[in-house]
């Protein structure tokens, strides 16, 4: 409040055509993602790069509808959690937003985007990748990423394409991310003209797995997939080595980790392959004069999704464009008929509200690190 | 056959901690009839301070050799988990000894609660790696079995502490005074026996017990975390109850039973039930045959005292 007073006295002493920019439309653009708690860090980066495309967009001076408009970021704090994201959700429908940008995560995006439907606000999230997100047939649900079906397709074909690996074994455990992941991977097999020849389960609460590893050896597998996080992951790993298994390890985001090379210490091999949502910032087409702009206005190096914040806050103002208008009524429809070249690639939606070309990328490990494969 | 063996050493493996860690549920049921639901949680400290020492160790003397490192780290973490026990007895049991049966279960769970949460504060609630000081490489198969030298030294350690354990109850005078408490304490304190030191005496020894057992549970899998203990301290707990709650053997007995029933069900669950179950019926299949057991022999496999307890 306080700063608009200051600009306007700013304007009216210096501008002298401050007329026209008193009359500005002001367009509220919604973030939310966890702005507090142990992946506060995710969340500032998606907050930063929504920002960063909206003072973009600003700069450029943009009119809807013969008005001049103003972009504004309102960020809110989900903390990933559930109960707090549809608080925060309906906060932001309360106060107006046009479009969202949000949420980070799965947990937190699912229950919020039933409020941005039923408000009828466009709500892009540049990181949750639950397939179940967009299963929902909302109209108002976008996302820019990759989701989970897609990153399962990728490690299908990797591991027969490139591996060349006949015998895959899956486990996962049984949580929605793990089994999703996991049936992902054993669906494109299939497609693949690939059945799995051992399919096994745990928890996400075990440390011991030699049990369903020992049935899995005696099935011969050239290659183990693992749907789950990098705690069981990791311990799954050492106990194939300690089982003498020589097959080779795939796992999903949840086991692609620091984390992941921290627990599994000398486990770690080559043989180690992993799948992200997402592609790293020097393979993006816009990557390196992204990463120098952000450092440069928030002063702080990209920490992961922020380019895909910038693009699906784009993705907003693109829709806004085509439909000449900023009222989520009038450029909802548009965002089906979005294309343009965002930083991280090509941005197009298809009918359920996907990216069309959420890129994954293939990970190695290779000397103390995950090395991204080409 | 191959398969089959594998199977059984992983179910030995396992079982082995189990058994260790349902001796101490045992060994306070039997003397006071009460179900110590924070023994698990005594593990996870154990284990969790083992890691810290093993750490300072490394930090101020890291020419020390893996072994004494690791029995350094052991020696910590016996010493603050018998300590522990010791405080749990005296500050949340002894004062509820004789109220009624449902006060000191309640109290056995928040004391669980309160150490986890503690633990949570402390070391946070992340997984940590717990350095291993034992090899985990595979030493060279025998007829197909791979075994790593640190399962075959959580045989041997669990063996020799059960042997030694069964020894001091049977053999020495501490452990008559024991036997003799847990048949009747009142009788026991008219014939001279101290009980409060002999109760607090069984609750340092089950600590010390799960100290080990948690040591050598992180040192196999290599994690260590704040929720670790809850786990082995319900499948303990089955084992106890499999073998008769309250008696040494059966502790043993059902620990290296429940560690073999999970192993072998994980591995032809399928097969047996032709496809119908898999392995994430893992853990029901040891409730089934626990379920079984105390259907045909309600006081376990071992257990000849008629439950007049719980």
């Amino acid at each position: 409040m306080k700063r608009s007073v200051m600009m306007l006295a700013l304007a009216g002493v210096t501008v002298t055509g401050s007329a026209a920019a008193l009359a500005d439309v002001v367009v509220k653009i919604g973030f939310a993602g966890p702005l507090t708690g142990p992946i506060a860090h995710v969340g500032k980066d998606e907050q930063y790069g929504a920002q960063l495309a909206l003072d973009d967009a600003n700069a450029k001076g943009l009119s809807l509808g013969g008005q001049k408009v103003k972009f504004e970021l309102m960020a809110e704090d989900d903390q990933a959690d559930p109960r707090t994201a549809t608080t925060v959700a309906q906060r932001l429908a309360d106060a107006g937003v046009k479009g969202v940008v949000g949420h980070v995560t799965s947990g937190a995006a699912i229950p919020a985007s039933r409020i941005y439907e039923q408000a009828g606000i466009p709500a892009i999230t540049p990181s949750s990748t639950s397939p179940a997100l967009t299963r929902q047939r909302y109209k108002t649900t976008y996302r820019v990423i990759a989701n989970d079906l897609q990153q399962g397709a990728a490690m299908a074909k990797f591991a027969t394409e490139v591996l060349k690996a006949k015998r895959i074994a899956v486990i996962d455990d049984r949580t929605a991310y793990g089994q999703g992941l996991a049936d992902a991977v054993v669906g494109s097999l299939k497609r693949l003209g690939v059945t799995p020849v051992g399919r096994e389960f745990t928890t996400d609460k075990s440390t011991d797995f030699a049990a369903i590893l020992t049935k899995l050896k005696g099935a011969q597998p050239d290659a183990i997939f693992y749907g789950g996080m990098d705690a069981q992951g990791a311990p799954v790993l050492k106990q194939m080595k300690q089982l003498g298994i020589t097959a080779k390890y795939l796992g999903g985001d949840g086991a692609c980790t620091a984390e992941m090379i921290k627990i599994a210490g000398p486990a770690m091999s080559p043989d180690v392959y992993c799948t992200q949502a997402g592609i790293p910032m020097d393979k993006m087409p816009g990557g390196k004069d992204f990463n120098e702009r952000f450092k440069k206005r928030f002063g702080v190096p990209v920490q992961l999704y922020a380019p895909y914040s910038y693009d699906a806050a784009s993705a907003l103002i693109e829709a806004m464009k085509l439909a000449n208008s900023a009222e989520p009524a009038k450029y909802l429809p548009q965002l089906q008929k979005v294309a343009f070249k965002g930083v991280t690639g090509n941005i197009s939606f298809d009918a359920s509200g996907d990216s069309r070309e959420g890129g994954v990328t293939l990970y190695q490990f290779n000397s103390g690190k995950w090395e991204a494969r080409p | 056959m191959e398969t089959l063996l594998q199977q059984t050493v992983n179910g030995l493996v396992v079982g082995s901690v189990y058994a260790l860690v349902a001796l101490g549920y045992t060994m306070v049921y039997g003397i006071l009839g009460l179900i110590n639901f924070a023994h698990g949680d005594v593990l996870m400290i154990g284990a969790l301070v083992a890691l810290e020492a093993i750490r300072l160790i490394q930090l101020y003397a890291p020419d020390l050799g893996l072994i004494p490192t690791l029995l350094g780290g052991l020696g910590v973490s016996v010493i603050v988990c018998m300590a522990l026990g010791y405080t749990i007895e005296r500050t949340a049991y002894r004062r509820l000894r004789n109220a009624p049966r449902l006060a000191p279960l309640i109290t056995a769970i928040g004391v669980s609660f309160l150490l986890q949460t503690l633990a949570m504060i402390i070391w946070g609630r992340n997984y940590h790696t717990f350095p291993q000081l034992v090899s985990t490489t595979p030493l060279e198969p025998v007829a197909g079995v791979f075994i790593t030298p640190v399962q075959i030294a959580i045989l041997v350690v669990s063996a020799t502490l059960m042997v030694a354990l069964l020894l001091l109850v049977n053999k020495t005078r501490l452990g008559r005074a024991m036997r003799a408490t847990a048949e009747n304490h009142k009788v026991a304190s008219l014939m001279g026996v101290d009980t409060n030191k002999i109760i607090a005496a069984t609750f340092i020894i089950g600590s010390a017990l799960a100290a080990v057992a948690g040591v050598m549970f992180s040192s196999n899998y290599g994690i260590a975390h704040y929720a670790m203990g809850f786990m082995p301290g319900l499948k303990a707990f089955t084992a106890a109850v499999l073998g008769g709650i309250g008696n040494l053997g059966g502790a043993m007995l059902g620990g290296l039973l429940l560690g073999l029933v999970e192993s072998i069900g994980a591995g032809y669950i399928e097969d047996m039930s032709f496809g119908f179950l898999n392995s994430s019926y893992q853990d029901i299949f040891a409730f089934v045959i626990l379920g079984i057991v105390l259907i045909f022999r309600p006081t376990g496999l071992l257990g000849e005292r008629v439950a007049d307890r719980a």
